[in-house]
């Protein structure tokens, strides 16, 4: 007889501890959270700057302290954790095989299964950067993490290709360290990254970043000795005779974050091709009954209080699904337009739907002075004017039940920024 | 003093399989190498294919080698446990015009002693392979064709040879070799050493090798070929390698899938002076980016996880220069061994030892270990056989490679069995930690670890490679 949890949450991370906390709280008493590392709590206890909370707890806290709450409150809940336990495979019908020293390879049943695996950083062979393959080249996240948990310094000399958040914070993380970052380049013409921390860990150390810039050539046979840099034109391809040379002894990339679904897709979950994440309902349903997802691997968040908020409503409607609830039959898709590259959740079942719904998406330019709508079959029914949307940062809308009672038999919902 | 009967100098795959071949001989044997492990130059960084032997012109030592080699391979990856897959290759033309040149390679091939050659019409090659442009005229089809990690292969050959009592010593090149009365004087990085005979299996460098003790020079000249290598997950894009064939436009790139099921595209050809420049580009990646699309029109590039680029070792005349040097007695050379050089490689070692015992009056030993096991690749163990492993030995239980599925205790197996990993590039050849989608990201900082504690060593010492290749500088305050 094989073993049955209710609730089998993949991952240990802030959405798996979030969708836990509220799957216990909304009466799912069998739940069972598989984390990989040997500690809960996943990339926060890495990011030991503060500028987490304010929106969940009203203060700022530092990535493990916030990571604290969540695992002190599922502790108070007797929540179980298996820790260095990697889940392998998991079937269409919630069977999850998991791999640990202890019991070797062990496959369970689940009522309800969350994905919560978060994301992973697009490599320096991703992205085809010419050159040497030295030693010294690492993503921006596993330096933090050589640093921050392992307690070493990467480098003195830094270049950091990509304006993603984590590159940035490392730029200002290196600096405090007494490393030497001379410059940030940026592929695309705007950043990757949060406003604040261009402000807060480039401009107030007075390193310079270059929009519009791509490492051309990696230098050096051993170690980094240091990359060409060169300006792109508007098709994002080096612009000859631009190439500017830095000597550095190390290359941070920050360069995008993947969702990893390596795990949905043995599941059967259908994945968008905008965020790579799965594409989910407004119950954070993916499109295989009963397997729900919340947090960055469902589509990369810059904020992880709105991973916490996504996930806990992941682990409510995981709750109500094992309670005897099913999948609704009706559902109405999310158009994109105009600049709004994706919105999650892609589909809303009107009839059972919260009272209110938050749409989060990205935009894939930088856009000013536009109008986020909202149409209904055509009609307006939400317009919010926006002065400035930057790729870098997540915006949402919030779609309320009254709006469905008042269309009863919509079709389709667009979503757009407009003029 | 020691006094060796065989030193080999280089431990690539030829040099490797050349010692595990005199491993069966009573026999001294001690093989040098420059860099810090074994498959370290030209061997670990090139297309991975066994070739059907239809590519070498008939009566050259590389058609010989070649069918040979695929003939041992077949059987050896079995005896010594590592990855193989007989996939079968295609090679296509792409115009009616080309047509016949596909018979020559045909011709070519049964004049080489291949037996299972057959051509096919443009719409049986895509009946076999739906992925193939509709452009595709006509294909030679090689059922017994394969593909070969080139890590495991060489890696195979060199832990067996040192089972078997041959030495290795890494970190030693070869500066300057003298003649002495009864043999050879090898003046080495670690110091003097004395062998009867020498082999010369230096790769990209056996000219410089040779020229130190024979006057008949050759000049090689390293010929750099780059590579795209994508996901697993489009590893089945195409089962069999796809070739092109050879036109007035250049030697064409190949589609193929890797022995661990990624896919690969490439390589390019270009002739260069630096023995050491590995150097990717963005116009060669492009290069065959863009001629790979010939042949497979939607090779997927968005699930590239690296590039890299290998030096084929080239010398003018395109053949392999095995035996004894005619003007310096029991100095012998295996060089030239570019493509296909892989493949050869166990006939190689079997031919080279064959001569060299001969030469030495060698008697064969009765103790010669003739199998050798892998480390264990518990990820593709039935759950009954992962559990009992795990069982035994909980380190297999603790995933470090999420990528690749490594476990704790394979990465430990590497580093502890014969020749074990000394570097992060030697634990990734030999059990794929670091291989997959996320190309180390996850799991450097444990593999750090793991290294600099069976070792001994700090983990600021820990290398990717070669010295100088340390990736931590210091421990921060």
């Amino acid at each position: 007889m094989m073993e049955y949890h209710d609730i089998i949450i993949i991952g240990g991370g802030p959405a798996g501890l979030a969708a836990a906390i509220s799957a216990r709280e909304a009466g799912a008493e069998d739940i069972l959270i598989l984390e990989r590392d040997e500690r809960p709590g996943g990339i926060l206890n890495q990011c030991i700057h503060n500028g987490f909370g304010l929106h969940t707890f009203k203060e700022e806290l530092t990535g493990p302290e916030y990571a604290e709450r969540f695992i002190t409150r599922a502790k108070e809940l007797n929540i179980p954790i298996k820790l260095k336990t990697i889940a392998a495979d998991i079937s269409p019908e919630r069977e999850v095989t998991y791999v640990n020293s202890e019991e070797g390879a062990v496959t369970v049943k689940a009522g309800a299964v969350i994905l919560a695996m978060g994301c992973r950083e697009r490599p320096r062979g991703a992205l085809g950067l010419p050159g040497f393959r030295p030693a010294g080249v690492f993503t921006a996240g596993t330096a933090q993490r050589l640093m921050n948990i392992e307690g070493f310094a990467v480098g003195k000399e830094v270049v950091i290709l990509g304006s993603g958040d984590i590159g940035l914070i490392m730029a200002r993380r290196m600096t405090l360290e007494g490393a030497k970052v001379k410059v940030v380049a940026e592929l695309m013409p705007y950043s990757g990254g949060l406003k604040r921390n261009i402000v807060q860990c480039l401009e107030d150390y007075g390193i310079p970043l270059k929009l519009s810039h791509t490492v051309t050539c990696i230098h050096g046979k051993e170690r980094v000795t240091g990359v060409t840099i060169s300006e792109v034109g508007a098709d994002r391809r080096p612009i000859p005779g631009t190439e500017e040379y830095y000597s550095c002894d190390t290359l941070l990339l920050s360069c995008g974050l993947l969702p990893e679904n390596e795990l949905s897709k043995s599941a059967g979950v259908v994945l968008s091709r905008v965020t790579g994440g799965p594409e989910v309902t407004d119950s954070l349903e993916t499109t295989v009954p009963g397997v729900f997802a919340a947090g960055n691997v469902l589509h990369v968040h810059d904020l992880v209080d709105f991973v916490s908020e996504e996930a806990a409503r992941a682990g409510r409607k995981a709750a109500e699904y094992v309670k005897g609830g099913s999948t609704p039959e009706k559902f109405v898709e999310i158009k994109t337009a105009g600049g709004v590259r994706y919105t999650v959740p892609q589909r809303i079942s009107p009839d059972t739907m919260d009272d209110k719904i938050t749409l989060r998406f990205r935009v894939g330019d930088i856009l000013k002075n536009k109008t986020l709508a909202v149409y209904f079959d055509g009609e307006p029914v939400r317009r919010v004017k926006k002065r400035i949307m930057a790729p870098g940062e997540m915006e949402e809308l919030v779609l309320t039940k009254a709006s469905f009672a008042e269309h009863p038999d919509v079709k389709e919902i667009l979503v757009c920024a407009e003029d | 003093m020691t006094q060796y009967d065989v030193v080999v100098i280089g431990a690539g795959v030829t040099g490797s399989a050349i010692a595990r071949e005199l491993a069966r001989y009573k026999l001294k044997t001690l093989v040098l190498e420059k860099e810090e492990d074994v498959c370290s130059g030209t061997s670990k960084a090139n297309s991975g294919i066994v070739h059907g032997g239809f590519d070498a012109k008939e009566g050259t030592m590389m058609a010989r080698m070649n069918v040979r080699g695929a003939e041992l391979i077949r059987k050896l990856h079995k005896t010594l446990d590592f990855t193989y897959r007989e996939n079968g290759s295609m090679v296509l033309a792409f115009s009616e015009a080309d047509l016949p040149g596909l018979e020559e390679l045909k011709r070519r091939g049964e004049a080489n002693g291949v037996t299972d050659l057959s051509i096919l019409t443009g719409d049986e090659a895509r009946k076999l392979e739906p992925a193939l442009s509709d452009e595709v005229a006509g294909a030679l089809l090689s059922p017994s064709a394969g593909i070969v990690c080139p890590f495991s292969m060489t890696i195979a050959f060199a832990e067996n040879a040192a089972d078997n009592g041959v030495e290795f010593s890494f970190l030693n090149a070869v500066k300057n070799i003298e003649k002495t009365g009864d043999g050879y004087k090898i003046e080495a990085e670690k110091g003097d050493i004395y062998t009867k005979t020498v082999v010369n299996a230096a790769g990209l460098y056996s000219d410089k090798i040779n020229d130190m003790v024979s006057s008949r020079h050759f000049t090689i000249v390293p010929r750099r070929g780059e590579y795209v290598l994508m996901d697993r997950e489009v590893g089945d894009l195409v089962s069999h390698t796809i070739f092109q064939l050879p036109t007035r436009l250049g030697k064409g790139v190949l589609v193929t899938p890797t022995a661990h099921g990624n896919l690969l595209v490439g390589p390019n050809a270009q002739d260069i002076d630096d023995k050491e420049n590995t150097e990717t580009t963005a116009e060669g990646i492009e290069d065959i980016k863009r001629r790979a699309l010939l042949s497979v029109p939607t090779v997927p590039y968005n699930k590239t996880i690296t590039g890299f680029a290998g030096l084929r070792a080239h010398e003018e005349h395109h053949d392999f220069i095995l035996g004894e040097a005619e003007d310096a007695e029991l100095f012998f050379n295996a060089a030239a061994i570019e493509s296909p050089g892989l493949t050869s490689a166990p006939a190689i070692g079997e031919y080279m030892a064959g001569i060299i015992a001969g030469r030495l009056g060698a008697e064969k030993k009765e103790s010669f270990i003739e199998t050798r096991k892998g480390v264990p690749q518990v990820a593709k163990l039935s759950p009954k056989e992962r559990a009992e492993l795990i069982a035994k030995r909980p380190e297999y239980g603790t995933i470090v490679c999420r990528c690749e599925s490594v476990s704790e205790g394979e990465i430990l197996d590497a580093i502890n069995r014969t020749l074990g990993a000394k570097s992060l590039d030697g634990i990734k050849r030999r059990v794929r930690q670091g291989m997959g989608r996320c190309q180390a990201g996850f799991c450097t900082p444990r593999a750090v670890e793991l290294l600099a504690r069976e070792l001994g060593i700090a983990p600021e010492e820990v290398t990717k490679n070669r010295p100088g290749s340390e990736l931590l500088i210091k421990e921060a305050e």
